[in-house]
């Protein structure tokens, strides 16, 4: 799918470059950006490497661990029917808590076992139940705590308060979390009736 | 002094603290997770290259400047930046792309504007969206997602409103 969309940025730009007469102005952002990605990706790398320094010792000290305990309760509840010791709800919990955390390295494999355990457990081919449904809109939902591309790409540029957007992030995410999860619900009872 | 403020500190010290109480190894295991996150950055850098070069082209070329003006009469009835709409458009595809965009979106407006905050709440209020879809389904047999779309986007078009709503609650 990238493939067309960096395809469509570059012919778009030529095409665009030749109506406003300003093709000049192509060859030069190409050049300037390249070296815009080098000082992106080394303020990127920083926060990168601080949080993934933190992550680490909260993950050697069983912190994902400990989340994972403190959500189940909740987690089995949106989950209908779901076995409450089998392994898909185990991985469930630990990639939702890997997620809070901002641990995208580590929530991801947690997310793919959680998809096959899922599908182990009730499976029915080639259409999606309505838990594997849920769990994958829980992950289309960012239930990273702390937005931390966002603040370093704010410090990098100048703002007085990176972190002022806190509160706004999570009143935001959590919405679009109640909404998904609400919609998933109401589609869900949906399709199990035309079964 | 904002709740905001706190956060980053808190977590550090919260971590840190008890990864010493569990008798973990703190200042190796954190060196160990720098090395993981240069790592990172090392997979995430020719995507990020090949975007910020392109988006840059783009925009030089005129073209983000174009969507915003089309986009204007729908976005000023929200009272939402049409700055941040392409931010918008990349983000459930592409999270280096998204990254291109914002920065971008960052120089141009300052980080503290109406747009730059938006587009802030925005980046860290989403995920992207398709991609993560289709790499969770793609685990397993299901090839019918049903309604794993329409709910996601759902969410994805709550934040969007609700990120210019906010914003101007919160800060003007």
């Amino acid at each position: 799918m990238m493939k067309w969309v960096f395809a469509g940025l570059i012919f778009f730009s030529l095409l665009f470059g030749i109506i406003n007469g300003d093709v000049a102005a192509l060859t030069e952002a190409a050049l300037s950006e390249a070296g815009t990605a080098v000082t992106l990706a080394l303020t990127l790398c920083g926060i990168i490497c601080l949080w993934s320094g933190i992550m680490r010792v909260a993950q050697k000290a069983g912190l994902v661990e400990q989340l994972a305990k403190l959500f189940k309760p909740l987690l089995i509840r949106l989950f209908s029917g779901i076995d409450p010791n089998g392994k898909a709800l185990g991985f469930i919990v630990l990639n939702i808590s890997a997620n809070l955390l901002g641990l995208g390295n580590a929530s991801t494999p947690f997310g793919i076992a959680a998809m096959r355990e899922l599908e182990k457990e009730e499976g029915t081919g080639i259409r999606a139940t309505n838990n594997m449904v849920i769990f994958v809109v829980l992950n289309t939902a960012s239930l990273q705590i702390i937005p931390t591309t966002a603040a370093a790409l704010r410090l990098k540029n100048g703002s007085a308060a990176p972190m002022e957007i806190l509160p706004a992030v999570w009143i935001t995410s959590l919405a679009a979390l109640v909404v998904s999860v609400t919609v998933a619900k109401l589609l869900g009872v949906r399709g199990r009736k035309k079964l | 002094m904002r709740v905001s403020d706190f956060a980053v500190p808190v977590v550090f010290v919260f971590v840190l603290v008890y990864g010493l109480f569990r008798k973990v190894d703190i200042f190796g295991e954190f060196a160990e997770g720098v090395k993981d996150g240069l790592r990172t950055v090392y997979d995430i850098f020719p995507a990020l290259f090949t975007l910020v070069m392109s988006v840059g082209m783009f925009r030089a070329s005129g073209g983000l400047d174009l969507i915003a003006a089309l986009v204007a009469p729908v976005t000023n009835f929200f009272g939402f930046p049409k700055e941040v709409v392409p931010l918008m458009l990349m983000r459930p595809f592409s999270g280096s792309g998204a990254v291109a965009i914002y920065e971008s979106i960052l120089q141009q407006n300052h980080p503290d504007s109406y747009a730059g905050r938006v587009a802030s709440v925005i980046l860290g209020s989403s995920e992207t969206t398709f991609y993560v879809i289709a790499v969770y389904f793609a685990a397993t047999k299901v090839r019918k997602t049903r309604h794993a779309l329409p709910a996601a986007m759902a969410g994805d078009v709550t934040l969007w409103i609700l990120s210019g709503l906010i914003v101007g609650l919160m800060f003007y």
